[in-house]
């Protein structure tokens, strides 16, 4: 009875989040949607972390097996990757070393101006 | 082979589930961040179905109605993120304007090397959704038109890199602020970099699991008007 009803709740919000994606002329997934309607139901009180809490953290710990039938797709375009190796591989890896650097110096440095130093120890390794 | 696979609904389950499972196995022996239980697995499933020559579909028949549960699993991600929400509004204006730079310089980057080195559209629409979580990552890229199995690649590499190489960026970049340190891997290299901030401590996990769905919100806003722009 508890499963189905946590069940019941996470698969109607993932409806809900259909129906907004096809209501709203948006590129946003049926899932962000469904996440933000989650999101405000948990703030809101409508639906209590404790009715979600055993189905959700089932769907967090199985969510990398989720995504291996996507990446075995990739044989499926293998010619394509194949074909513009250097440039697909060599965007990828820029554009993460740039966003991680980025973003860390950004925030790092936004936090030492406005004094908010937290109080956990930073780790170089 | 194919033909006789194909007439068991369960294989393709049952393969992901064996595969997933003998990673999960290898990683909690090796420890090592190599031996992430997505890539070992693809790999496997990859090289059973080139060794036996079974079509890709014959093995999605059965593993598609796994994938079927990505949308509420990413729904669940709201979870993690209501849990975290004091340390989120504390640093509120920190959090919001490091992972919008993130994204900022990601999508300039991104485009910038599409309009370079001539690649499609399709690739463009591929590439720019992949450092947020792939659920969200493979959305973006169907709605921009974009090759999937492109962006799941660029999104595994995208993860793997954080996985394997933040340590040493962090360092070289003199990143050591926790909350900077775990928002900055979780926006380039979303759930498999966040793993390896779990490790790093308590602030950077919570940090990074935060910057996957931030960066996630912020990239379907603004993937589209990077498509735009570099199309």
């Amino acid at each position: 009875m508890k499963y189905v009803k946590q069940f019941m709740i996470i698969i109607g919000i993932s409806l809900m989040g259909e129906i907004f994606h096809s209501l709203l002329p948006l590129p946003v997934p049926a899932s962000i949607y469904g996440l933000l309607i989650l999101f405000f139901a948990l703030m809101t009180g409508i639906v209590k972390l404790e009715q979600i809490e055993e189905v959700s953290g089932f769907f967090l710990a199985i969510m990398p097996l989720l995504f291996i039938s996507p990446s075995v797709s990739l044989i499926t375009v293998a010619d394509k990757l194949l074909s513009g190796f250097v440039p697909i591989v060599g965007t990828i890896v820029l554009s993460t070393i740039v966003t991680t650097v980025v973003t860390g110096v950004v925030t790092q440095s936004i936090m030492k101006k406005f004094g908010k130093r937290k109080s956990g120890k930073g780790v170089e390794k | 082979m194919n033909e006789l696979l194909s007439q068991w609904t369960y294989f393709g389950m049952a393969l992901s589930l064996i595969c997933y499972f003998f990673s999960l196995w290898l990683q909690k022996k090796f420890k090592k961040p190599i031996f992430n239980p997505l890539l070992i697995s693809t790999i496997l499933i990859i090289v059973f179905l080139l060794i036996f020559q079974v079509d890709y579909e014959t093995y999605n028949a059965g593993a598609r109605y796994i994938t079927y549960f990505l949308t509420p699993a990413t729904i669940c991600l709201a979870v993690p993120l209501y849990k975290q929400f004091q340390v989120l509004k504390k640093n509120a204006l920190a959090i919001f304007v490091g992972v919008f730079a993130g994204c900022l310089a990601h999508g300039v980057v991104v485009g910038g090397m599409v309009v370079v080195c001539k690649m499609t559209p399709e690739l463009l629409g591929a590439l720019l959704p992949k450092s947020v979580t792939t659920a969200i990552a493979l959305g973006i890229c169907e709605e921009l038109g974009g090759i999937s199995g492109i962006a799941t690649v660029g999104t595994m590499i995208a993860g793997l890199m954080g996985a394997i190489l933040s340590p040493s960026l962090l360092k070289w970049f003199r990143i050591t602020e926790p909350v900077a340190q775990g928002l900055c891997v979780g926006t380039a290299s979303h759930a498999v970099g966040t793993s390896k901030m779990v490790e790093l401590g308590e602030v950077q996990g919570a940090m990074s699991s935060l910057a996957i769905v931030v960066t996630g919100l912020i990239t379907v806003v603004l993937a589209p008007v990077f498509y735009s722009l570099f199309v």
